[in-house]
């Protein structure tokens, strides 16, 4: 169970797009009318991705309105998971996997310089104001450690230069590519063999 | 060994097209209409002759989770349900299977849903792998075009349509209750069972729950006999496996294997061996973090299969294995496991919520040499009141790897632990304040 704090400044009202209302149009076909409640998840997504990445409480009423239940059950939802933002994060949002996989292959070398380029403290935006990072559990993509998720995108098999490369690239709002950062093709075995793992993080 | 001609997911790397096109080139989707109008008992019995088991964890019959959806559709419809909230630390093999080879779990997803009287199937997909939703998204679409899903699938004379539902980043959603929870629109805390799943499941209704991998390695049993899956690997742990392989590894990668092949092979031969050398190995976590840790005298002979790790109080778990050298200080990795369950404990029950936070705090002091003798014996009670007193598996997750730890590096734990406590005078501290909080200062 995460602890998250609600923004202390809140936006009055909050209301879907007319695009976000036809998406959410068709998210209630896909489960059965007298279970709409099954839809709470997909529109905090929709409202998080319409409000720069963060739930606003009017939105969780909002939403709470739009599917007949209890604001009390929206807020419940909203605050157990933990990739429901509660507070704004930066533009370019990056999570730093920490969990034991990514430690031992050096993830708390990412976290020491996403505390000197993007800001000392977690949650915390950065000073231009277009980057925040936080530390998370497991990603994943544990064959491919350490490595980042910046937004919707992995970027994998990191060391410590290419995650600073990343880093200022987004900082400089010129992100660049997702993917492996060791050149190889998604999960498989590669030929070439690092001895004593030099290219580690 | 797996021989080339035996595998199952032939793309798991991408080298031969994700797109519908080159999976049916693949084979997938072939004969589809006639293993369906082969009838439900012929796929069960096919499956069960398999011995498939599945891949999520427990390990539980396949064949035979089936069999316990009723028979015929009562008032309520059924539902299968594919979990592919893969979050285990160290597992990554769900992830490949949805971006390279979904046309394998599309495909599963129909028979398994015809086997079991489903007309509807969620796939509940972790909110972290956006991008994987995305491409099966588009998977989905595709065999809607070939008219391979909905009305009529697959010219089969079933109604079948999928619908992809993103969890939103809790682990505990990949336990099947809690995350029926989260479908349903609540907070993913698991249920009390029985009633289980296949009686009383979403909205109440029968519901099976399968795991990506198992559904995914379906449609190739019934193709080509259950009797072929079961010839691989050893009696009752039967088949081929994707092992997801990480760490201090210098080729980590993800390799279909068969079942029980010893853990050196696949360490030396897929992932390029254990860096620093085999001699280098302090301990290997053989299938996800929630199965405890092996000593490297055990990792020297051990097979990857279920059986041969209970027998060695561990499991296969997923198969993530996560390979620790020497380099490591295994105190402090074992700690950043329990701080992920504390992190991740629904906070349903009292043992697993308190207790997870207090074998971690437990473990944080061992890494920092202020923990005492007694200590140990603490945190070896704390795992054993957690275990077997939860509603779910978590408590045992959260506990297993502590006592692991506790098995076979007892040593090096004691070690680090002082005689006398750090804080040696009684200070009166106001009734249920946090003791562990007012140490540090203290000290």
């Amino acid at each position: 169970m995460s602890l998250k704090k609600v923004h202390d400044e809140q936006p009055k009202e909050f209301k879907f797009s007319i695009g976000n209302l036809k998406k959410a149009e068709e998210i209630l076909k896909r489960y059965p009318e007298k279970n709409k409640k099954s839809a709470v998840m997909p529109f905090l997504y929709l409202a998080q991705k319409q409000n720069d990445n963060w739930i606003p409480l009017s939105a969780m009423k909002y939403i709470a309105n739009l599917l007949s239940m209890p604001y009390i059950s929206v807020y419940e939802v909203a605050t157990f998971y933990t990739m429901f933002n509660l507070a704004p994060v930066g533009k370019h949002f990056v999570q730093v996997c920490t969990t034991t996989p990514c430690l031992i292959r050096g993830a708390n070398k990412i976290v020491e310089l996403c505390k000197e380029k993007i800001s000392l403290k977690e949650n915390e935006v950065s000073k231009k104001g277009n980057c925040s990072w936080m530390e998370v559990e497991c990603l994943g993509a544990c064959v491919s450690a350490p490595m980042i998720q910046i937004n919707e995108n992995y970027y994998e098999d990191l060391d410590e230069k290419s995650a600073r490369e990343i880093i200022d690239s987004i900082l400089n709002d010129k992100p660049l590519k997702p993917g492996s950062y060791r050149g190889r093709k998604n999960t498989s075995p590669e030929k070439k063999q690092l001895v004593n793992g030099e290219n580690h993080a | 060994m797996l021989k080339k001609e035996n595998k199952i997911f032939t793309n798991l790397y991408n080298d031969l097209g994700w797109e519908i096109d080159n999976a049916i080139k693949r084979d997938d989707w072939k004969d589809t209409k006639n293993i369906i109008t082969k009838g439900r008992e012929w796929i069960i019995n096919e499956v069960k002759t398999s011995e498939l088991r599945g891949r999520g964890g427990a390990g539980f019959s396949t064949g035979l989770k089936w069999s316990f959806a009723p028979k015929k559709v009562g008032s309520r419809p059924h539902y299968l349900v594919i979990n592919a909230d893969e979050s285990e630390p160290g597992t990554c093999k769900d992830r490949d299977i949805l971006r390279f080879e979904p046309q394998k779990l599309i495909e599963g997803c129909l028979i398994a849903g015809y086997a079991v009287n489903a007309n509807i199937c969620y796939i509940y997909i972790r909110g972290e792998y956006f991008n994987e939703g995305e491409r099966l998204q588009n998977a989905i679409s595709q065999a809607y075009e070939k008219n391979f899903l909905g009305k009529n699938a697959c010219g089969s004379g079933w109604d079948f349509d999928i619908h992809i539902h993103y969890g939103a980043g809790a682990y505990i959603c990949g336990e099947e209750t809690a995350l029926l929870e989260s479908i349903e629109g609540n907070k993913g805390q698991p249920r009390l069972k029985p009633p289980f799943p296949a009686l009383v499941g979403l909205y109440g209704c029968p519901t099976i729950v399968n795991n990506v991998e198992t559904i995914a390695v379906v449609p190739t049993i019934l193709r080509r006999g259950g009797k072929w899956f079961a010839s691989m690997g050893k009696p009752k742990n039967t088949g081929t496996k994707i092992f997801c392989i990480s760490g201090n590894v210098n080729t980590p990668c993800n390799v279909e294997e068969e079942m029980g092949i010893p853990l050196k092979v696949l360490i030396e031969k897929y992932a390029g061996g254990v860096v620093g050398g085999w001699e280098n190995l302090q301990a290997v976590i053989p299938g996800g973090s929630s199965m405890p840790l092996l000593s490297k005298k055990i990792c020297d002979t051990i097979t990857m299969d279920f059986d041969t790790l209970v027998q060695n109080k561990s499991g296969l778990g997923t198969a993530g294995i996560v390979v620790i050298n020497k380099d490591q200080d295994i105190v402090a990795c074992m700690a950043r496991i329990a701080r992920f369950y504390k992190h991740e404990s629904c906070g349903q029950c009292t043992p697993c919520r308190e207790g997870a936070g207090w074998m971690w705090r437990i473990l944080d002091r061992v890494e920092k040499r202020k923990a005492t003798f007694s200590d140990i014996d603490l945190l070896s009670d704390v795992t054993k009141q957690i275990e077997g007193h939860t509603i779910c598996a978590f408590g045992e997750g959260s506990a297993w790897p502590v006592q692991g730890l506790l098995r076979h590096f007892r040593k090096e734990i004691e070690s680090r632990c002082r005689e006398e406590p750090l804080i040696k005078k009684k200070i009166d501290n106001p009734y249920l304040v946090d003791q562990h909080l007012l140490e540090n200062k203290n000290a």
